[in-house]
């Protein structure tokens, strides 16, 4: 018997998730397919709406994201959905994460110090980093680890510093204590600080054995001189953030937060298993680990439907079929988007992705430039639905979320999750509605 | 500011560091300036191929046989900067035989060592061979690591008392219509900046003798002299792929073309090139084509590298001369041989000497040649000792095995350490703990980034070309940052950061033109991880006005 669902969503990533859980929860039959590891544990974890408008070089960052919405160009997805698409699916994501995150206390946007030193502007943060956003004038002291070689904390306080934040910032570099490898992952210190494990200590001519949150903390004591709050990069604990947070603020006397970092990203680890839990509750079945190639046409004479994607499988290619499906790759990161020497495309449903054809265009010659590939992707309706290069709907039912859409540049914009969680929750609800209603 | 020299080497490429070596070790005291970091010009923009003479053995007889010799000698002195590949001239079903002959009896002709393969000894030998090849002549072409060998050179120098400045431009030169007594250089550097030698100050080098060692440049010097000097500069692209799809050197069995040689080097292939005259050694078009034509055309030869992953592609420019008679049309005609210009014979100006044309396998040649005709005008009776005396890190290989054995065989990480160091792997490898890796592409520890800003400061280029950190697949994305994470303390804040700018901008510009497929993707991860994640792009600190920052979320104290 065939494999058969109401809606099924290609992706795994904000966007695939948001989409499966906004479709599940109007009652519909859903599955989410997905092949690799999403870019969620590239990401920071910072949930991201609007920081700055496009082409606004020296301006910004912006401190209300839903005032300039309406700013943007009417290719950006933001336009599609509305400003009020955006708050019902910020409301959809609060309510997921619960006290996980914060930021939904107002509107606006919150400084957050990155990894690379500098601060960013975001809508929601994890709990872990809330201790540290530049807006609180709180003398702060940064702790680095000498094998985390991404974070170097003196370095980063410096250049906090002339940024002009409203705080003093101080930076130190220790070892983490306890006989890691040089190259242990920075998962591996945070699976230690869960399970709260013993490690040896050198004291004063002594070897002593203590629980690792207690060591971390004697270990940052001597540097600590006053700063109300300390600052480590996001590895306090996978699974245990605030008990690791906790017991760390209660030995330091000091409020502690995490500095999000690139890949492997911690919270960005933490916001995909409750993106998965709050799936998995709402009934979305996943099926994980191999790509969806391509597609079936529908069977119906003169119909322009998608059937089925199919995923290949050991050699096979195994049809699932579904009345409504949300494509939600990806961009170029995530492999939504594919390229080669000739052009550009979306390598699934093959649906128009604008471009140039010659691919010198495709890149400003500045590092940071206004790089048109990072606007590639499809083009959509007002009902998500992909256009070609006619302007007609591709197919009238596949809907497109996240990165896959063209029109904007998540990267420049800071507004990756944002555009994900809006676009996510506006297709899952319409694919839902439109099988509903059929 | 005054400093006075025996001798003014100007050009820090391979020539120049080879004849700084060279002299110092006879005992004349040597200043080198060169206006970037070192191979700044032609020799960090080459294949990295070491030539056994076999590509010269038909058209250039006399290049050839030097090309032999000196990849003999380059063997014994510079042993952890070549790597033995061995390489094939391989001829295609349609290629001419009369040429696969010619070419056969040329490398006999010149001594080098020559052995005819069948299509099948040759595709065993390299797998990915394409099926059309007809049969191939091996050859001991190899590869070599041009930063590594010109930093041993100017290492070399210095142990010697040779002073080396880099980033330091000659603006002009000293003396009159009869006699170069020296030269005025700029330091490029500035408070908050960069710090390699004086801040932003020129200064005076007088010189008993001053040798143009600039290449393709050579002429911008002899306009300050008053001299003419016709260099003929020619471009050519290089394409790196991301790993090795041959571990020989794959060279195309027919009389001339573009795109005909794959040079396997370190982790990567580089495909090669285009011969085009420019204008201008600084500036000239970088096209798609001859990136396109590389892809096209070494395909033919080994088929994969249609669909290999492409990682950055660069152009060097050669510095062509032939003597004003001959007028070549073409500049694959022009002699690739080397000239020794003493102008005061060519044009009655005493003290400066230049030296144009020739390659990288014979630079130390070059430079033997070059320091007895200094020797000579100095009265320095001293003779050439540097095809006898191995480089910096190359002394001894014992040195090497030993420091494999203690850093763990099992270790790729320090094998590609000790390969690069030599047998200065023990020393450096051992001066930081702990060592952890920075750049994961190319396995490059703290120790040896460490080890690579004390020899040259904040210019992480620099850092770059001595270590291959951020010359992997993801092009410094995630390794850019780490190695400016280096410089701090000791250098502070800005500097390490603007460091990090200009790395990261090198590492862009390359990349460029191979953004499409996996690549693009990858340059969308790099752009993503420092724009979005570290918001470097739109970086608080780079703005003029401040930030408002109590406009912000200031957060729920408290709860």
């Amino acid at each position: 018997m065939a494999i058969e669902d109401d809606v099924t969503v290609v992706g795994g990533g904000i966007a695939g998730m948001t989409a499966a859980l906004a479709a599940a929860r109007e009652g519909v039959d859903v599955r989410l397919l997905s092949h690799k590891d999403s870019t969620l544990k590239s990401a920071s974890g910072l949930v991201d709406v609007l920081g700055y408008l496009p082409e606004s070089d020296g301006e910004g960052p912006l401190s209300d994201p839903f005032e300039a919405i309406p700013q943007l160009p009417d290719a950006h997805p933001y336009r599609t959905v509305g400003v009020e698409g955006v708050r019902e699916a910020l409301a959809v994501f609060d309510g997921v994460v619960g006290d996980r995150y914060r930021g939904d206390h107002t509107d606006r946007n919150a400084l957050v110090p990155t990894h690379g030193g500098a601060v960013k502007p975001t809508a929601r943060y994890p709990a872990s980093a809330a201790a540290g956003l530049a807006s609180d004038d709180r003398s702060a002291l940064l702790v680095g680890f000498e094998t985390v070689t991404d974070f170097d904390a003196p370095l980063a306080a410096d250049h906090l510093e002339s940024a002009g934040v409203p705080f003093a910032a101080r930076g130190a570099t220790i070892s983490f204590p306890g006989d890691f490898r040089v190259d242990a992952k920075i998962t591996r210190f945070a699976d230690a600080l869960d399970a709260d494990e013993r490690v040896a200590v050198q004291g004063d001519g002594y070897t002593t054995e203590l629980p690792v949150r207690e060591a971390l903390a004697e270990a940052v004591k001597p540097h600590l001189r006053g700063a109300e709050r300390v600052g480590f990069p996001a590895l306090l604990g996978q699974h245990r953030p605030d008990e690791v947070r906790e017991s760390l603020e209660a030995e330091l006397g000091a409020a502690v937060f995490e500095v999000p970092m690139g890949p492997p990203s911690i919270p960005g680890m933490r916001l995909e298993g409750a993106l998965t839990g709050a799936c998995r509750e709402a009934g979305v079945r996943f099926t994980t680990g191999n790509p969806v190639v391509d597609y079936e046409e529908g069977g119906r004479a003169g119909s322009e439907d998608i059937a089925a994607v199919r995923v290949e499988r050991n050699g096979a290619a195994i049809p699932f079929h579904a009345d409504q499906f949300v494509l939600a790759t990806g961009g170029l990161v995530g492999k939504g988007i594919d390229s080669d020497r000739e052009g550009v495309a979306e390598p699934i449903f093959d649906c128009h992705v604008p471009h140039s054809g010659d691919r010198y265009d495709w890149f400003a010659d500045a590092a940071f430039g206004d790089h048109p590939f990072a606007r590639f992707g499809v083009e959509t309706d007002d009902d998500l639905r992909p256009l070609d290069r006619r302007g007609d709907v591709e197919f009238p039912n596949l809907r497109a979320a996240g990165a896959v859409l063209g029109g904007h540049d998540f990267a420049a914009e800071k507004s990756g999750a944002g555009v994900s969680l809006a676009t996510g929750v506006a297709a899952g609800r319409s694919a839902a509605k439109e099988v509903s209603d059929s | 500011m005054t400093a006075t020299t025996d001798v003014l080497v100007v050009g820090g490429g391979s020539t120049g560091t080879g004849i700084a070596r060279d002299l110092a070790m006879r005992g004349v005291d040597v200043t080198l300036v060169e206006k970037g970091n070192l191979t700044h010009g032609t020799t960090g923009r080459m294949h990295g191929l070491l030539h056994s003479g076999g590509r010269y053995a038909v058209s250039d007889q006399a290049s050839a046989e030097e090309c032999i010799e000196e990849n003999r000698v380059l063997r014994d002195i510079a042993g952890h900067c070549v790597e033995e590949t061995g390489g094939q001239f391989v001829q295609l079903e349609g290629d001419p035989d009369e040429y696969f002959e010619e070419k056969l009896e040329g490398c006999r002709e010149c001594g080098i060592p020559a052995e005819v393969l069948s299509a099948e000894e040759a595709r065993e030998e390299e797998p990915y061979l394409t099926k059309d090849v007809k049969r191939a002549i091996r050859v001991p072409d190899g590869a070599v690591d041009p930063f590594r060998l010109c930093v041993a050179n100017a290492v070399s120098a210095e142990n010697h008392g040779a002073r080396v400045e880099t980033h330091a431009e000659v603006i002009d030169l000293l003396g009159d219509d009869e006699r170069i007594t020296g030269a005025e250089i700029r330091h490029e550097t500035g408070p908050g900046k960069r710090s390699h030698g004086k801040s932003g100050e020129t200064e005076e080098i007088r010189a008993e003798y001053v040798v143009n060692a600039t290449g393709a440049w050579a002429g911008r010097i002899g306009e300050m002299a008053g001299v003419d000097i016709e260099v003929r500069p020619s471009k050519g692209v290089m394409v790196v792929m991301n790993c090795r799809q041959v571990d020989t050197v794959i060279n195309r069995c027919r009389p001339k073309g573009d795109a005909d040689i794959v040079v396997p080097h370190e982790t990567t292939a580089i495909l090669g090139t285009t011969d085009e005259e420019v204008e201008d050694p600084e500036d000239y078009p970088e096209e798609r084509w001859e990136v396109d034509l590389m892809i096209d055309e070494l395909k033919r030869l080994v088929p994969i590298l249609g669909e290999a992953r492409t990682v950055r592609s660069f152009w060097g420019v050669r510095p062509l001369y032939e003597p004003p008679e001959v007028g070549s049309s073409d500049p694959t005609d022009i002699t690739r041989d080397y000239f020794l210009l003493d102008h005061e014979e060519r044009d009655d100006l005493h003290g400066l000497t230049s030296i144009v044309g020739g390659k990288f396998t014979t630079y130390r040649m070059m430079a033997e040649e070059i320091s007895d005709h200094v020797c000579d005008q100095l009265g320095v009776s001293a003779t050439c000792r540097t095809a006898e005396v191995p480089l910096p890190g190359s002394e001894d290989e014992s040195v090497l095995d030993a420091g494999m054995d203690r850093f763990g065989l099992r270790s790729p990480v320090a094998r590609r350490s000790t390969q690069r160091l030599g047998s200065r792997a023990d020393e450096v490898l051992s001066s930081v703990e702990p060592n952890p890796v920075l750049c994961d592409c190319e396995a490059v520890t703290r120790a040896e980034v460490r080890d690579a800003i004390d020899q040259s400061g904040t210019d992480l280029n620099a850092v770059r070309i001595r270590t291959r950190a951020s010359m992997g697949n993801c092009q410094g994305g995630f390794c850019c940052h780490r190695m400016a994470s280096e410089l701090h303390p000791e250098f502070d804040e800005p500097q390490a950061y603007a460091a990090l700018d200009d790395l990261f901008e090198e590492r862009w510009k390359g990349e460029r033109h191979a953004l499409w497929g996996e690549q693009l993707s990858q340059a969308g991860l790099n752009y993503a991880l420092h724009s979005a994640t570290m918001n470097r792009d739109r970086d608080p600190a780079d703005r003029e006005e401040a930030i408002a920052f109590g406009e912000f979320d200031g957060g729920q104290r408290g709860d």
